[in-house]
């Protein structure tokens, strides 16, 4: 048993029931249905900014791209623009691969311990894989929600939306992105249990974000295709938030407020915990500078002068040797 | 050395699956073989560094300064605020684990602390604990805990076990380097006079001598002057170098560690037959004893280090008034100049951008800091057809490239030298792809650490190497492992004869010599070290 995924998990029982029973036994929907979700928000927003602006703040002293192709170098030797980028418009696509299609993750490889006395290498796609099914999944899962947020609906949601249940199994309509989101939130879980170097790495702070996905996700599929909350009441109450004029609708049930609950618990925690990798990723210096340093000087904001030891003091030390070897000297 | 367990012994030790305990309850066990000696007081004083002192690793106490915890802060706070990577790398990590298996010590060694992930966390640790809200609030759940003194005996051994080779970066989806890590790492522990004995006193050397090896500067002419007599000896042409000489168009700076060791001596020799040859097509080059190192030790102990050493090579080039700088066969040395050299002691404006005398070549990518590499420099010429070459005087080799990890990693020079190789060799074979270019396995001594007391220690490292060169070895006979690093060219051989005997180690500029044709040579029987040249084993014999 381990101390970090059964600490993360309880905790995020007791958060279930924190909501839970607000609601239902102490009937405090106006606190989870309206005072929380904002102060989640001005959280998660103030706390974004300024996680941002605090790394912003110190400099990049010097240009340290992990170079991954061809520099450029002699004009018949064909350079890796991208991989190894000399100009912003290969940063850029460099970045935009990164953050759209992780880039570095699809170079994983599994090393292996083979009898022969050998060290081999394999393709590993699945962590890459389960990472872009996680990630896209949420975002579709975030644009759909959108359509609480807004009257009409923009008609890029509904496009959404419709793809995500081109299947048309079901009633109400099965949307894979939900479905694949708790799949792929589940793998990521399973990867730390049972991979051994992953289970010796795991912290309590890499669970905790896990279960409470697993939990908006649950209770998200819960409502839709089994307790079938009353979207028009979570629609009003959603609106409402929006338009700054907060309502709690009668007819919604304690589930919708723990799904609400989680989601303002991970907005709240979100700028104090490695999901800042999410902005994080913009301003890793191995990745968004151009590998020009030997072509372009870059300046150290805080570059300072420091003790050298000078040619006249080496002179002075090996001047009678240096003569006597017929090496030149500046003072005989 | 005699401790050092047989190479089988050693592979079937291997286990990727690390159990027991928690790591943050598992102080490091710090074993013989698998650390460098502390360095030597004198050492740290000839810098004025601080904290300089008598210690011993295996000591239980490491004599710190009283207020060290404070020391340690105070220098963690500076530096995040100095360096935006140590900020966002403290921050970002999710524990993915994809960098787990590509650090060469992991896969040589297992010990869990030499994934990547772990050796950062070694640091992040203390920097939640210390700097963060969460941590402060959920102690161990969020992953902190206190600076104790097992804790920063820990950082001293295992960032003592990584040469920021940055193979783990390559794979990291947020570019999160480890050698970042480690570098901030050892410069907090080189607050407190903790640094190791085999990076301390070559620092020292260079400082003074202008190298890590303490060549005075007559002695260092001698050792070059013996390479002429050698030189002549197997060729018939006599090879005259400058000294210091103010005028000359040209500076070349080398590593010291090729005039002073097989087989890096042999490259030595290549760098002068190629300027003799080139002497009259124009070329007027410089050798310094005052910037007789192209390597920097300073690298490896704190940025400001490196740049008291590095300093020499434009005050160099200014004092002697040439146009450029052409720097040798080295890899941390490449990774300084390309990235730092002219942010920290630029801009060279006193220079010209680099032009080849004897092709016209202007080489734009090095216009800024006006260095360029010998396998640049030296792929340009034979582009140019100016090399008269017989590639058939290698036919005995059967080459492979090592690519080093920081001009692979932190520079990109990946095609210079293949094409170099490829032009004066007939026999050459890349080793498997997972292993070469951006995905290049270090040596495994690199960053300092090839001192002789941590020899299991740089054969655990050096395994995935010299895995891919006894891959190639078996299926294509590959006989010559070629490299473009003076660390490489002298922990190699060590290397070779424990994982993969029979191969043997070289620069390319070695294998450019054996195959370049000197005007008024005699006719060769031999090559630089002395071997029968292909067909002339007979010859020889007589």
């Amino acid at each position: 048993m381990n101390r970090n995924y059964i600490v993360s998990f309880l905790a995020i029982l007791v958060l279930a029931l924190i909501a839970y029973l607000g609601v239902e036994a102490l009937g405090l929907d106006v606190l989870f249905g309206i005072i929380l979700p904002y102060l989640a928000l001005i959280v998660f927003a103030a706390g974004f900014v300024y996680r941002i602006l605090d790394w912003a703040r110190s400099p990049v002293p010097f240009r340290i791209p992990s170079t991954c192709g061809q520099q450029k170098s002699l004009p018949w030797i064909k350079s890796s623009k991208i991989e190894n980028p000399s100009g912003k418009l290969g940063v850029v696509i460099r970045m935009a691969l990164e953050i759209f299609c992780f880039r570095s993750l699809f170079r994983n490889s599994k090393a292996r311990v083979s009898d022969g006395g050998k060290l081999s290498y394999e393709m590993e796609k699945w962590l890459w894989l389960g990472a872009i099914a996680f990630h896209y999944s949420f975002l579709v899962v975030l644009i759909r929600h959108l359509r609480f947020f807004t009257e009409p609906v923009p008609f890029w949601v509904r496009i959404v939306e419709s793809l995500d249940g081109f299947l048309q199994i079901g009633l109400p309509g099965v949307l894979l992105s939900g479905v694949l989101l708790l799949a792929a939130v589940f793998y990521l879980f399973l990867r730390r249990l049972f991979i051994p170097q992953l289970k010796y790495i795991s912290l309590g702070s890499d669970f905790f974000p896990l279960f409470l996905i697993m939990g908006i996700a649950t209770t998200g599929l819960l409502m839709r295709y089994f307790t079938k909350v009353d979207v028009t009441a979570a629609k009003a109450l959603a609106m409402g938030l929006v338009t700054f004029r907060p309502t709690v609708p009668a007819g919604i049930d304690g589930i919708f407020y723990v799904h609400l609950f989680f989601v303002c618990v991970l907005l709240a925690y979100f700028p104090f915990s490695k999901l800042m990798h999410l902005g994080g990723i913009f301003l890793s210096p191995t990745r968004n500078v151009t590998g020009n340093s030997r072509e372009v000087y870059h300046v150290n904001p805080w570059n300072y002068p420091v003790k050298v030891h000078t040619y006249p003091e080496y002179e002075e030390e090996f001047r009678d040797k240096m003569i006597e070897a017929g090496l030149p000297v500046e003072k005989e | 050395m005699s401790d050092l367990p047989q190479s089988d012994e050693l592979f079937a030790r291997i286990d990727h699956r690390p159990s027991g305990p928690d790591w943050m309850d598992t102080p490091a066990n710090i074993r013989k073989g698998m650390y460098c000696y502390a360095a030597n007081p004198k050492s740290v004083k000839a810098l004025g560094l601080p904290h300089a002192r008598e210690w011993n690793p295996l000591d239980d106490d490491w004599k710190l300064p009283e207020n060290w915890q404070e020391i340690i802060h105070q220098g963690f706070k500076e530096r995040l605020e100095r360096f935006r990577s140590f900020k966002v790398f403290m921050d970002i990590c999710v524990r993915c684990g994809a960098c787990a298996d590509k650090c060469h010590f992991f896969l040589g060694g297992g010990d869990p602390k030499n994934m990547p992930v772990l050796r950062a966390e070694l640091l992040r640790s203390v920097y939640r604990n210390d700097f963060t809200a969460a941590g402060k609030i959920f102690g161990k759940l969020a992953g902190a805990r206190p600076l104790t003194a097992d804790v920063l005996k820990e950082w001293w051994y295992y960032f003592f076990q990584c040469t920021e080779c940055r193979r783990c970066s390559v794979f990291c989806p947020y570019g999160i380097d480890t050698a970042e890590i480690t570098i901030m790492g050892r410069e907090l522990l080189n607050l407190l006079g903790l640094n190791i004995d085999w990076i301390a006193t070559p620092v020292a050397n260079c400082y003074r001598t202008g190298n890590h090896l303490g060549i005075q500067p007559h002695a260092f002419k001698d050792m070059l002057e013996f390479f002429v007599d050698d030189i002549e000896e197997i060729t018939g042409v006599r090879m005259n170098p400058s000294f210091n000489r103010k005028g000359a168009e040209i500076l070349f700076v080398t590593p010291s560690g090729d005039v002073f060791a097989d087989p890096g001596t042999y490259t030595c020799m290549g760098y002068m037959m190629l300027f003799h040859y080139l002497q009259d097509l124009g070329l007027d080059i410089t050798w310094s004893t005052y910037a007789s190192e192209g390597g920097n030790f300073g690298f490896f102990t704190s940025h400001e280090t490196m740049k008291r050493l590095n300093a020499k090579m434009y005050a160099e080039a200014k004092r002697l008034g040439v146009k450029w700088i052409l720097g040798g066969e080295c890899g941390h040395m490449w990774r300084v100049i390309t990235q730092y050299m002219a942010t920290m002691n630029g801009p060279a404006e006193f220079l010209d951008a680099p032009v080849s005398p004897i092709t016209g070549t202007r080489f734009e990518n090095a216009k800024s800091t006006k260095m360029v590499h010998i396998t640049e420099f030296l792929a340009d010429l034979i582009k140019h057809d100016k090399l008269n070459l017989d590639p058939s005087r290698n036919d005995n080799l059967v080459v492979t490239y090592h690519d080093s990890c920081n001009p692979a990693r932190g520079m990109g020079l990946l095609e210079e030298p293949r094409y170099v190789i490829r032009n004066v060799c007939n026999h050459f074979y890349e080793m498997p792809s997972n292993t070469i270019r951006e995905k290049t396995f270090c040596c495994g001594s690199g960053a300092g650490l090839n001192a002789g007391e941590d020899m299991e220690l740089r054969m655990v490292g050096g395994l995935p190497r010299a895995n891919a060169v006894k891959h190639v070895h078996e299926k294509y006979g590959v006989n010559m492992l070629a490299c473009i690093c003076a660390i490489d060219r002298a922990v190699f051989p060590a290397l070779m004869d424990y994982w993969v005997p029979e191969v043997g180690v070289t620069g390319v500029s070695e294998l450019v010599a054996n195959a370049l044709i000197l005007p008024g040579e005699k006719a060769r029987t031999t090559n630089l070290r002395g071997e029968p040249l292909p067909g002339m084993e007979e010859e020889d014999a007589e």
